[in-house]
């Protein structure tokens, strides 16, 4: 009874302060402790920093990457711009140089026209001399047959020198 | 006639919430010798085994993108690895696996220490007090070994004036030893409270079949107040993990860096 009497009283002390377990909480601790360092410094923390690294290096890999992208398209779209440029500065080269031809065509067109007006002038206006000098003769010639006939009729006598040379004297008047 | 004082046909209420705390060998009923399976190291090789699970098995996968479990892992690495950068220095992360040992084992023990019916190791003292005297004894090696002599001046308070740092240094010696005892008796005391009140509220829960009249009141009360102390205990077992493992770096540092 009385030894009971003493388990029911050290049942409710502290456990905490029964010394009688101190070794073997202290050994078990000491495996417990021992056990998570080797699992911690072997396998875990190893494998989480490795984790941790490669998603860093695959961030800051994107990231790179992202940024030369950017530039990439930057730089297309620069080239692009200068395409355009260097386009309309084409189309505008080769308007003025059309401009320039078709020009060039007109005015020697033009040229070549005023020419050959020139040309049919002065032939029209030669051939006008022409015809104008043969019927000055054709009327001389009038002139001198009608004059012989007129002298002749008149019961003179046509002297042809001096008929022609009245006639002359009076077409020159 | 002293058992059945102590079982179940007692009338009345029974208030045992120290009984927890008892190093019991998980077979047979014998002595407790240092190398006897006892639910001490049955509740340590949980401890050991949700370590395991959360930060190995949890890593299997070594995913860029982490799993659930994976998160956790390298949300508790991060913790860890910033507080002892934070505070004891570049230098201090050599340590950094030591410190995330007793951090783990901390926190596993606390929580585990929670589920019903569990056994809390963290809550004896015999265990904090271990767990202190090695920060203790680190601390102090490694600042000899860093130092020399040198060591010593972090008990001489070169800032003071000088008839004062005597005095100061005194304090200092003092307060440096008392370190292991505040550590050790904080983490275990605070367990060890935490659950000794849930446990006496948990023996007036049962009131109701006792009487009814009294019981419609005090049973809801109890079960309500256990449930809002346990939540509280889940809070304590995290921040006194914390608690213990800032502290440990804060006494690396100054073994570090002695110089103030």
């Amino acid at each position: 009874m009385a030894s009971e009497a003493q388990a029911t009283e050290s049942a409710t002390g502290l456990p905490q302060l029964d010394f009688s377990t101190f070794g073997n909480q202290i050994f078990w601790l000491l495996v417990a402790l021992v056990v998570i360092y080797f699992i911690l410094s072997r396998v875990a923390l190893p494998r989480i920093a490795a984790v941790l690294a490669e998603r860093q290096g695959s961030i800051t890999n994107d990231l790179a990457a992202a940024e030369d992208l950017k530039a990439r398209a930057v730089e297309a779209e620069e080239a692009y711009r200068q395409a355009l440029a260097d386009a309309r500065a084409e189309a505008q080269k080769i308007v003025a140089e059309t401009k320039a031809a078709i020009k060039a065509d007109l005015d020697r067109a033009n040229e070549k026209a005023n020419q050959e007006i020139a040309e049919r002038v002065a032939e029209g206006e030669k051939a006008l001399a022409e015809i104008r000098a043969s019927a000055l003769d054709a009327v001389r010639d009038v002139a001198k047959d009608v004059a012989a006939e007129l002298v002749t009729v008149m019961g003179g006598k046509a002297d042809g020198r001096s008929v022609t040379a009245a006639v002359n004297a009076r077409m020159k008047g | 006639m002293a058992t059945d004082a102590h079982g179940a046909a007692e009338p009345g209420l029974v208030f045992h919430p120290m009984d927890q705390f008892m190093v019991k060998p998980l077979f047979g009923d014998g002595a407790v010798g240092i190398f006897t399976l006892t639910n001490v190291t049955l509740w340590m090789a949980l401890t050991v085994a949700a370590i395991f699970a959360l930060l190995v098995m949890g890593t299997a996968g070594r995913a860029t993108i982490p799993s659930r479990t994976q998160s956790i892992a390298e949300l508790a690495y991060d913790f860890v690895r910033k507080m002892v950068e934070d505070v004891a220095g570049k230098d201090g992360l050599k340590f950094f696996p030591y410190i995330m040992t007793l951090f783990l084992f901390i926190l596993f023990a606390n929580m585990l220490g929670l589920l019903p019916m569990a056994f809390t190791t963290t809550s004896h003292i015999a265990v904090t007090a271990v767990l202190a005297m090695m920060v203790f004894l680190t601390v102090t090696i490694v600042g000899f070994v860093r130092h020399g002599a040198g060591f010593l001046s972090l008990f001489w308070v070169s800032s003071a004036p000088l008839p004062l740092r005597p005095v100061l240094a005194l304090i200092e010696v003092i307060s440096y030893f008392v370190r292991p005892v505040s550590h050790s008796i904080r983490l275990a005391g605070n367990m060890m409270a935490g659950h000794a009140v849930v446990k006496v509220f948990a023996a007036f829960a049962p009131m109701i079949v006792i009487s009814t009249g009294i019981g419609l009141l005090v049973t809801p009360l109890s079960i309500l107040a256990i449930a809002t102390i346990y939540a509280l205990e889940l809070l304590v077992a995290f921040i006194q993990a914390y608690v213990f493992t800032i502290l440990t770096c804060v006494y690396l540092k100054d073994a570090l860096h002695p110089h103030h």
